[in-house]
């Protein structure tokens, strides 16, 4: 995880490297770009645009179509906060006004310590046991106010 | 003495509710006891209200508990496990539950047996014998067979798979691709989830039979990101099927070529579009192409494509291996096979139910569901995901198979059932409506663009008491010219919740 020592110059070369053979190499490139960082740099897109013989406005259209790019740094934990129906159904916007409250943030905002970032998600595929958050790669269920207090509680409690 | 066999399941839903505590209990358990046991993850059966379900291997069959939380492992131990212990959480042999057992599971029928990674497992239990039958049969019987079995996609549109297949197959030789449209996008369903995260081979050999089918011999399976447990799976079992065989150079020990690469979205409901998904594929943004072409004759970079869903894939693998007509004789009407519903948002008993077509959906609210989880009457049932219908109770006898539902004014897409309690409030459903059209629109057309953040203004207005009665008119107007004129189904739908609330639960608009 020590993504300070490689240079974006390496992980794009490596990225298209990987990539430049495949059918649309743009969004894995991307990906790989998003996994290294936390998000894409600024700097990334000409790079990206010589690397694959794209224009930078096809690739800025790109980062700016998919909900998921990010072209400013994720705090250390990113909250999917599930807003779809079957979480409506089971409490979401209490969770979602609550969550704003608890961090201080509104959505695609990071707190001021830079531990938490909120974002919305449209469903989350655990429908049957809502409502769902996603920290992380985890997801959890049930999420009542209480267990996000709890679950938060302990990533704060981890220095 | 062999170890004993116990199963948590590892889906993302066990998980989310706390299987991994669990699993790392009873192994912590197992051994301060001095047992040897044999911890296999399993994926999920569905029945989502019983997980954490551990189940142990017994001589008359698999034995159940659920749900499980790890302060309850200690107490099992005690209690016998794991033998068939008696314990308050003991459901008895798994095929007595009768919430899985009065299910028809054909696409479901391994999930939660297994061991997804395993192909032994998958062919102990009947897997690969569909595309064992496909390689001794030509294109277009294997074509045939799939349209005689009535299926029609699973995705949500219900277009017959054979003549989409059929429209492939009759293209002229050349690079031809099969799409796998992972991106199960809709509020309610997680069936396609479950398919990877329990069942994956299966998958993976309907996709290898569509590409005998049409003659192509690469795949690719598009899945959305917010599925990072399925992202993880199908890394892990791509390589075993290239490893055994059953993806690469030789199929099965064929001449027979077929790759399969795993593509990851990136956050965008509307590339669950099927035209969508191929410029998305393609590395573009994912907008909505307009049709003519259909993908099957200009799709993946112009190239003759089938783009299925997982579940329609999935079921290819049951039809190649029993036959057409065993397929077919499940179902009514049109609606042939079986019907995967899947229970959610405010229910007592969610998860995924595969029967066949023909219950009503009273039958899957109240019987298998149990109402809701609040405990407060059920007031509205969205059926079909954030574009299906609110239903309200005078229709839930209604049957849930593509033409009934279609005749009260909804649909019932990829089988979501989201069940509201009363204390919703209807006008702010109809609102979301627009706003996730807003939020989710690709933008080329104007009314689903446009459309969708003016409606969230006029329902606005309308709650507000502001010239009511106008601003109902222009947004019936409104629904009207999103429901014709936008290019695909997110604008084109959209109106379908919007209106189904204001027909049903009109007060809930201040009249």
């Amino acid at each position: 995880m020590n993504s300070s020592a490689v240079t974006l110059q390496e992980v794009v070369e490596n990225a298209v490297a990987r990539h430049q053979h495949s059918l649309g190499p743009l969004l894995p490139v991307l990906h790989a770009i998003q996994e290294t960082f936390g998000f894409i740099p600024r700097d990334a897109v000409p790079l990206v645009a010589g690397a694959l013989n794209l224009s930078r406005a096809e690739i800025h259209g790109v980062i700016g179509f998919y909900h998921d790019y990010r072209t400013e740094p994720a705090g250390e934990h990113t909250l999917h906060l599930c807003r779809a129906e079957a979480c409506q159904a089971t409490g979401a916007a209490e969770l979602e006004l609550h969550a704003r409250e608890r961090l201080g943030i509104d959505f695609g905002e990071t707190t001021p310590d830079g531990r938490f970032t909120l974002e919305p998600v449209y469903c989350l595929g655990n429908c049957a046991c809502a409502p769902a958050i996603r920290i992380n790669d985890d997801t959890f269920a049930r999420v009542s106010i209480e267990k996000f207090d709890r679950l938060i509680a302990e990533l704060e409690s981890v220095e | 003495m062999t170890a004993l066999k116990v199963y948590v399941p590892g889906d993302t839903t066990a998980r989310a509710v706390g299987a991994d505590a669990v699993a790392e209990s009873i192994t912590a358990g197992a051994a301060g006891r001095g047992f040897e046991i044999e911890l296999i993850r399993n994926g999920s059966r569905g029945a989502f209200w019983l997980e954490p379900m551990v189940e142990i291997e017994t001589a008359n069959g698999r034995f159940a508990f659920g749900p499980v939380t790890p302060e309850d492992v200690p107490g099992l131990f005690e209690s016998g496990f794991p033998g068939e212990a008696d314990h308050v959480l003991a459901m008895g042999p798994v095929n007595g539950i009768d919430w899985l057992a009065s299910q028809q599971r054909l696409t479901f029928a391994r999930a939660g047996w297994i061991d997804p990674l395993s192909l032994d497992d998958y062919r102990a239990t009947g897997g690969l014998k569909g595309l064992e039958q496909a390689l001794r049969m030509s294109p277009q019987e294997i074509v045939d067979e799939v349209k005689e079995s009535g299926l029609r996609g699973r995705g949500g549109a219900a277009f017959p798979t054979g003549i989409k297949w059929q429209t492939v197959l009759d293209q002229p030789a050349g690079q031809k691709y099969i799409v796998c449209n992972a991106d199960e996008g809709d509020s309610g369903t997680f069936a396609d989830r479950l398919l990877i995260e329990s069942d994956p081979y299966q998958l993976i050999e309907g996709m290898v039979i569509a590409g005998l089918a049409v003659g192509a011999d690469q795949g690719f399976i598009y899945l959305r990101s917010e599925y990072p447990r399925c992202r993880k799976m199908l890394e892990e079992v791509i390589v075993l099927a290239e490893q055994d065989g059953l993806l690469g150079d030789a199929i099965l020990g064929s001449d027979r070529v077929f790759r399969l690469e795993l593509r990851i979205g990136a956050g965008a409901y509307i590339c669950g579009e099927e035209t969508s998904l191929l410029d998305s594929l393609e590395g573009k943004r994912g907008l909505v192409r307009f049709k003519p072409p259909l993908p099957a004759i200009e799709g993946l970079m112009g190239r003759p494509t089938v783009v299925n869903n997982v579940l329609s894939l999935g079921a290819v693998s049951t039809i190649l291996a029993e036959g057409a007509s065993h397929y077919r004789d499940f179902g009514t009407g049109r609606s042939r096979g079986t019907l995967t519903v899947q229970l959610a948002g405010n229910i007592r008993r969610g998860g995924l139910v595969e029967i066949p077509f023909g219950a009503t959906l009273r039958d899957l609210v109240e019987g298998y569901g149990g109402g809701t989880a609040s405990g407060r009457p059920v007031r509205a049932i969205q059926v079909g995901g954030p574009l299906g219908a609110y239903i309200p109770a005078t229709h839930w006898d209604v049957v849930l198979d593509y033409e009934a539902l279609g005749a009260i004014g909804g649909m019932l897409g990829h089988g979501g059932i989201v069940v509201f309690d009363d204390t919703v409030d209807m006008a702010q459903q109809a609102r979301f409506a627009m706003e996730f059209c807003a939020t989710e629109s690709c933008g080329k057309c104007t009314p689903c663009r446009v459309g969708s953040v003016r409606g969230v203004e006029l329902i606005d207005r309308i709650v507000a008491g502001q010239e009511r009665a106008l601003n109902l008119q222009v947004l019936e107007d409104l629904c009207d010219t999103m429901d014709k004129g936008s290019l695909c189904a997110m604008g084109g739908l959209t109106p379908m919740p919007v209106r189904s609330a204001l027909r049903h639960f009109r007060k809930d608009f201040g009249e």
